[in-house]
C-alpha cells in the first residue's frame, strides 16, 4: 500500500506543481546545495555580545521562565552548590546522575549526604543530575544531547533538575548548537558514526501548562524545578 | 470517517453563543495569547523580518515539496527509521494499527497532534481494543469528557475549572472522593500522578510534528509539558504523525521558524521544550525508542497546491489567528464543527473537506483583517475567505434569501440615486423606530444580529447627505 502511496502522493503534488516529473537537473543542484551550505537567515542582535554578556544574557533569559541559577567557580565546587540547593529547597539527597565525563571532574565523594546513582532514571527517583553541552544565551536555552553518557529520560522523568553548565558552553544562538552537532556527528572520535544524536532536547525553563483556565503552573509532567549551577572558572 | 458538523456551523454557534460555561471560559482567557503575542513581538526587534523569512521559506519548500519530501525520506532511512505515505486519513489510521499491531501494543500514548485528531486515531485504536491515552493536560482532560479540541494548541480552552473539577472526580473514583481540587494546581498534581503511571505501560507512543527537517530526516516537537517527550522516549515505538507540509530545507530554517512559532502561539520567547527526533535509539544510548516511524498525511492537501488556497499550506498551527478573532472569541472552537477552527480553520477546512460541507466558515468572519495581521507567516485569510465565498456563491450553495437580497444591494447600489433615496428613507425609518431609547432591539429581517445585541438607532442624516451640504471635518 505504501509504495503506490507514494507514488500517488508525489504524482499529484508534481502535477499540481505544474511539472511531469521530478525537478530538473539544474534545480535538483541548487536545491542540494541549499541544503548542504548551512547558509543561516536572521539571527537575533541581542546575542551579539562578549563571552561574560552571553553568560549574563543566558541567566536572565533562563531566570524569565522560572528557571533558577546559581554560579560557582570551579567543578571542585558543585557538589557543594547542588547539595546547598536540595537542602534549601528540603530534596531529597538521592540523585540519578549522568553517566558524564563531564560531572566526573566534580570531586563527589566530597559531599558524604549525597546518594548518587548513574544511569537512566526510574520511576522513584526525585533528583536528576546532567551537564548541558551547550546553551543558547538568546532564550536562555539549554541543548542536551541524547548518548551513553546522557539519557534523555533525566531531562523530563524526576520532578527537580539541577544541570551542570561551564560558562564556556554558553553559546549565541540555536544555529550554534546545530553546528556543534553536525560537527560532533562528523567527528570519528566522537562515537556519533556520522550521525545526529537521537534526541536534542533545547529545556527552556521548567515543564509548564496553561490548560486550565490559562493559568501558569510549573511540573506539568517534566520537572517542577530547573535548577542551573553555571561554573565561572576551568 | 471524519465526522464533521461544519455545514451545521449557524446552529452551533447559536449553540455556543448560549453556553455560559464557554461564556465564562473565553472570558477569563481573553487577552492571555494577545497580550503576551503583543509583548513578546515588541521584545524582538527582528519579528517582522523573522516573518518575512518563515513564509519565504514555507514558499520555497513548497514549490518544491516533492524534492524535500524525498530528501527527507531518504535521510529518515538512512538513520534507521522508517516512512509510510498516506494519502487518506483511512491509510493514516490503517498504517497505526498496523504498526500497534506489530508490536502486540494493548495501550498507546499521544503526544497532542492535530494530524491525530483529523484522523480520528483514538477512535480507531478504541475500537480496535488499544487504549489510547492522550498526554496533554488539556487533551488528556478533553478525552475524559469525550470531546474534541476547541483550540489547536489550547484544546481544552472552552472549559472552566469547575468543570475540569467534575471530570476528574467522574473519572478517577480510585482517589478519595472528599479530597479538595478546587485550584487548577490541584487539578494539574492529579493529572501528573494519573500520567505517570501510564507513560510505563505504552508500547507505542504518538506525537505530532511542528517540524519536518529534510536536511537531516527528523522532527520536531514543541511542548510546554513536556508530555510529548515522555511519549516518545519511553514506549519502545514512536510514531510521528505530520502532514506533508510540515517540512522545511535545514536546521537552520527550522531555527527561523521555531522563533515566530511560540511569541505567535502562546507570547512566549521559545516553548519549554523543543525536540529534534532523528530515527530510533542508537546502539548502546540508554533510553529512547527501539522503531521510529513517520507517517506523511496529504489528505486533500497536494489539491490545493497550485490553487488560490497553496498559501494555507505556509500555516505552522501557532493558532495567532484565532487568539485574535472576534468570532472565534465568540463562538468558541466548537461551533466550527471539525478539526481547525478559527479563521485557518476557516480557510483549511473548505479545502480538505469541500466547500459543499464546510461553506459556511469563510462566512464566519468580520473580515477585520486582525487574522492577516498577526499570521507569523503572512497568510492572506481574508482574502482566501472571500475567495472561499466566491466558490460558494458560484456553485449556488448560499441560501436563497441571501442571493437575492445580494442581488437587490447590487442593484440599487449600482444606482446612486436609488442609494441616496433608499439610505435617505431606511434612515428616517429607523430613527423613528428607534427614537424612545436610541437603540433598536429587535428589526425585522434582521432577527439573527438584533437577538444578541441592540443596534444603535441612526441620529441625524446619511454622510452623503451632510457632505453635500458642504459639512466637513474640522
Amino acid at each position: 500500500m505504501s509504495e503506490s502511496n507514494r507514488e500517488t502522493v508525489l504524482g499529484s503534488l508534481r502535477r499540481a506543481l505544474g511539472r511531469d516529473g521530478p525537478v530538473d537537473d539544474d534545480t535538483a543542484i541548487k536545491l542540494r546545495a541549499r541544503m548542504v551550505v548551512h547558509a543561516r537567515n536572521i539571527v537575533p542582535k541581542r546575542t551579539q555580545l562578549d563571552a561574560t554578556g552571553l553568560v549574563e544574557l543566558f541567566e536572565t533569559m533562563a531566570k524569565q521562565v522560572h528557571a533558577t541559577v546559581a554560579h560557582v567557580s570551579t567543578m571542585k565546587d558543585v557538589p557543594g552548590a547542588v547539595g546547598e540547593y536540595l537542602r534549601s529547597e528540603n530534596l531529597p539527597s538521592e540523585i540519578v546522575m549522568a553517566p558524564d565525563p563531564t560531572l566526573d571532574a566534580a570531586p563527589w565523594s566530597d559531599n558524604a549526604l549525597l546518594e548518587i546513582r548513574r544511569g537512566a532514571p526510574v520511576e522513584a527517583d526525585q533528583v536528576s543530575v546532567t551537564s548541558a553541552p551547550a546553551a543558547v544565551a538568546e532564550t536562555g536555552t539549554l541543548a542536551m544531547y541524547s548518548g551513553l553518557d546522557h539519557p534523555s529520560t533525566l531531562n523530563f522523568m524526576p520532578e527537580t533538575h539541577v544541570v551542570v553548565l561551564p560558562a564556556g558552553r554558553v553559546t549565541k544562538s540555536y544555529e550554534d548548537v546545530w553546528d556543534a552537532i553536525r560537527a560532533q556527528a562528523a567527528d570519528p572520535d566522537s562515537g556519533r558514526n556520522g550521525q545526529l544524536p537521537r534526541t536534542v532536547n533545547f529545556v527552556t525553563g521548567p515543564s509548564r501548562s496553561g490548560d486550565i483556565e490559562q493559568t501558569l503552573l510549573l511540573g506539568a509532567h517534566g520537572p517542577r524545578r530547573l535548577h542551573i549551577v553555571i561554573v565561572d572558572g576551568e | 470517517m471524519n465526522v464533521s458538523t461544519s455545514r451545521n456551523f449557524k446552529a452551533n454557534a447559536a449553540e455556543q453563543l448560549a453556553n455560559k460555561d464557554l461564556r465564562a471560559a473565553l472570558t477569563k482567557s481573553k487577552g492571555h495569547f494577545t497580550d503576551g503575542r503583543t509583548t513578546a513581538a515588541a521584545n524582538l526587534p527582528e519579528f517582522e523580518d523573522l516573518r518575512d523569512q518563515s513564509r519565504d521559506i514555507k514558499d520555497h519548500t513548497i514549490e518544491h515539496l516533492d524534492f524535500y519530501l524525498e530528501a527527507y525520506e531518504a535521510k529518515v532511512v538512512e538513520n534507521g527509521g522508517v516512512v509510510h505515505w498516506a494519502r487518506t486519513a483511512e491509510d493514516a489510521r490503517q498504517i497505526v494499527l498496523d504498526i500497534c499491531r506489530s508490536v502486540d501494543a494493548k495501550a498507546v500514548n499521544k503526544g497532542k497532534s492535530m494530524i491525530g485528531e483529523e484522523c480520528e486515531i483514538n477512535e480507531m485504536l478504541e475500537a480496535n481494543g488499544i487504549r489510547p491515552v492522550e498526554t496533554d493536560l488539556g487533551e488528556y482532560i478533553i478525552q475524559l469528557r469525550g470531546e474534541k479540541p476547541s483550540h489547536i494548541i489550547a484544546p481544552a480552552v472552552h472549559l472552566t475549572k469547575a468543570q475540569v473539577e467534575d471530570s476528574f472526580r467522574e473519572n478517577h473514583t480510585e482517589l478519595d472522593p472528599n479530597r479538595v481540587i478546587e485550584e487548577p494546581s490541584a487539578l494539574l498534581d492529579e493529572a501528573r500522578t494519573i500520567l505517570r503511571k501510564k507513560y510505563f505501560e505504552a508500547e507505542v507512543g504518538i506525537t505530532g510534528a511542528n517540524l519536518l527537517i529534510a536536511e537531516t530526516g527528523s522532527s520536531i516537537i514543541v511542548t510546554n509539558e513536556g508530555n510529548g517527550d515522555l511519549s516518545q522516549l519511553i514506549p519502545k515505538v514512536h510514531i510521528v504523525l505530520a502532514s506533508l507540509e510540515k517540512i522545511v530545507p535545514t536546521l537552520e530554517d527550522a531555527a527561523t521558524i521555531l522563533r515566530v512559532l511560540a511569541r505567535s502561539a502562546t507570547g512566549q520567547e521559545f516553548s519549554s521544550y523543543t525536540t529534534l527526533s532523528t530515527g530510533p535509539k542508537r546502539e548502546g544510548d540508554p533510553d529512547g525508542p527501539e522503531q521510529y516511524h513517520v507517517i506523511l498525511l496529504d489528505n486533500g492537501r497536494t489539491n490545493m497546491i497550485g490553487t488560490e488556497f497553496q498559501e494555507m499550506l505556509r500555516c505552522i498551527r501557532c493558532g495567532a489567528c484565532m487568539n485574535h478573532c472576534p468570532v472565534y472569541q465568540s463562538v468558541g472552537g466548537h461551533a466550527y464543527g471539525w478539526v481547525y477552527p478559527g479563521p485557518m480553520g476557516s480557510v483549511l477546512t473548505p479545502g480538505l473537506l469541500g466547500v459543499d460541507e464546510a461553506g459556511h466558515l469563510p462566512n464566519a468572519s468580520t473580515f477585520c483583517g486582525r487574522c492577516e495581521e498577526v499570521c507569523p507567516v503572512r497568510i492572506p485569510l481574508p482574502k482566501m475567505m472571500r475567495n472561499w465565498r466566491e466558490q460558494e456563491f458560484e456553485k449556488h450553495l448560499s441560501p436563497g434569501a441571501a442571493r437575492v437580497g445580494l442581488g437587490l444591494w447590487a442593484f440599487v447600489t449600482k444606482r446612486p440615486k436609488l442609494y441616496q433615496m433608499a439610505t435617505n428613507l431606511q434612515m428616517r425609518m429607523l430613527a423613528r423606530a428607534g427614537r424612545t431609547k436610541g437603540r433598536l432591539s429587535s428589526l425585522p429581517l434582521a432577527k439573527g444580529w438584533t437577538k444578541y445585541r441592540e443596534l444603535p438607532a441612526p441620529e441625524g442624516r446619511t454622510f452623503q447627505s451632510r457632505w453635500k451640504s458642504g459639512e466637513r471635518p474640522q
